[in-house]
């Protein structure tokens, strides 16, 4: 490229770059102001217009960090009337070790409460990522993996939901915009009662959209391939090797096969579909397992690991 | 002087201008020695406190306090939007709309939590159980050094 030319385009370049930045006022915002110019709205009556439709339009992504924390820990009080946690404090403490450990790496590090992981006393093999990081892992999940390798694949595949903020996604637009337009109208910190009790009705909507995709309807096949690809990803990152995923997916399919197909194979696509297509994408071969990584996950998961 | 580094030095110039007050948007940001969230925690910024942050590299924006404390914030603890705690305070004084300002606490929040709670719908003792299991920055550095994975790298 010509110097010259290339100086003016970075010229050019640096002054657009606050417009592109700032300057997107969104369609209702042209048309309210084109009605105020020909008088046919007041200045209180376009914004008022600009607000609600504001409120509308507004998404799941959206939803600020602590929003999406307060949802995500009524989703997991939601889950645990039906799953009970598993109250072993030295496993648990190892699941948050391993968890923290993985989370390091993530593409989305920090949530506003942080990434927390919990055991769940069911021998269903399933896993659910709460938004906002707080991760639920089943014991019959555990038992599907054979060293530390396969837990962390399993983690990493769910603190990359989390990262993709897939949970709030499954929310259904009509209730954010319901919550969107009533936020909007908020004139403090504090709701008052009837903003409140409407608020929390939809509340509660989110999260039970939240809960039933997590333990009934399931993400999109697309999501959950995208939590694999990445989750491998993270593994890497984290030093753990991508085929300690491959290898968790293919003893999955074997135990669901046995288990008659309930939990986990009713809310993802298939295990055996889902190792073939990253058995594709991954170079490096079965290492043979860390000693240290053994031996602290069968000493710290002896109990959950235990006969049925 | 070269055009070519003329050029650059505009880019650069342009990005120093950009360096801004960021708001964290987290309940407890760790402003770390390195751009590593494994890097030594130097400070700690709440929620809506507002920080002056540089051009970002990969993903960690160097930032410095209020109080004057230099470090690394990971770009997910930040957020462009001015994070107001309460209405009535300066930023909110200023006119701003809501949508130019995250009014922290607006929306699904602690008081929808309170309301659930008192009506006994959900039982959040093991939601608190499990989010206050915490892992010292110590006990990570040794799981993974005696694991044998590596650290530091992002």
């Amino acid at each position: 490229m010509n110097d010259r030319r290339l100086l003016a385009e970075v010229l050019v370049l640096s002054l657009a770059a606050p417009v592109l930045l700032c300057g997107c006022a969104t369609v209702s915002e042209a048309g309210t102001g084109i009605a105020q110019a020909a008088g046919v709205l007041t200045s209180s009556q376009a914004a008022s217009i600009n607000r609600s439709v504001q409120a509308v339009e507004k998404t799941w992504q959206d939803l600020t960090p602590e929003q999406e924390f307060y949802i995500g820990r009524a989703v997991v009080a939601q889950v645990l009337q039906t799953y009970p946690p598993l109250d072993r404090p030295q496993a648990n403490e190892y699941l948050n070790v391993l968890g923290q450990s993985l989370a390091a790496f993530s593409a989305r590090p920090e949530t506003f409460g942080g990434y927390h992981f919990l055991l769940l006393d069911s021998h269903e093999i399933n896993a659910f990522a709460a938004p906002g990081g707080l991760i639920l892992v089943t014991r019959g999940m555990v038992r599907c993996c054979q060293n530390e390798d396969e837990l962390a694949a399993v983690l990493a595949h769910e603190i990359c939901h989390v990262e993709k903020k897939h949970g709030l996604s499954s929310i259904k637009q009509g209730r954010l915009s319901q919550a969107f337009t009533i936020i909007a109208s908020e004139s403090a910190k504090q709701a008052g009662g009837e903003q409140l009790a409407a608020l929390t009705r939809e509340f509660e909507g989110s999260v039970s959209d939240v809960v039933t995709t997590l333990t009934t309807s399931g993400y999109s096949r697309g999501q959950e391939r995208d939590a694999d690809a990445a989750g491998i990803r993270l593994l890497q990152r984290a030093g753990y090797p991508a085929a300690a995923m491959v290898t968790m997916l293919e003893r999955m399919d074997e135990r669901l096969a046995d288990s008659g197909g309930f939990g986990f194979a009713q809310t993802h696509p298939s295990a055996k579909s889902r190792a073939d297509a990253l058995r594709k994408t991954i170079r490096d071969t079965e290492p043979s397992p860390d000693a240290v990584r053994q031996q602290r996950f069968s000493a710290a998961l002896q109990s959950v690991l235990a006969s049925r | 002087m070269n055009i070519r580094v003329l050029a650059v030095l505009i880019v650069i110039s342009v990005g120093v201008a950009f360096a801004a007050p960021m708001s964290v948007q987290v309940r407890n940001g760790r402003v770390r020695a390195t751009p590593s969230q494994l890097g030594a925690v130097v400070a700690t910024v709440d929620y809506g406190a507002k920080v002056e942050a540089g051009t970002p590299e990969k993903g960690w924006y160097p930032v410095t306090t209020a109080d004057g404390k230099t470090g690394w914030l990971h770009e997910s603890v930040l957020s462009k939007k001015p994070i107001v705690l309460r209405a009535g305070t300066t930023d909110a004084a200023t006119g701003a709309s809501s949508d130019e300002v995250a009014l922290a606490g607006k929306g699904f929040n602690e008081q929808v939590e309170a309301k659930l709670r008192r009506e006994g719908k959900l039982d959040y003792s093991w939601v608190d159980r499990m989010s206050a299991i915490t892992i010292g920055a110590d006990q990570l550095a040794e799981f993974r050094a005696q694991g044998h994975l590596p650290g530091g790298a992002q």
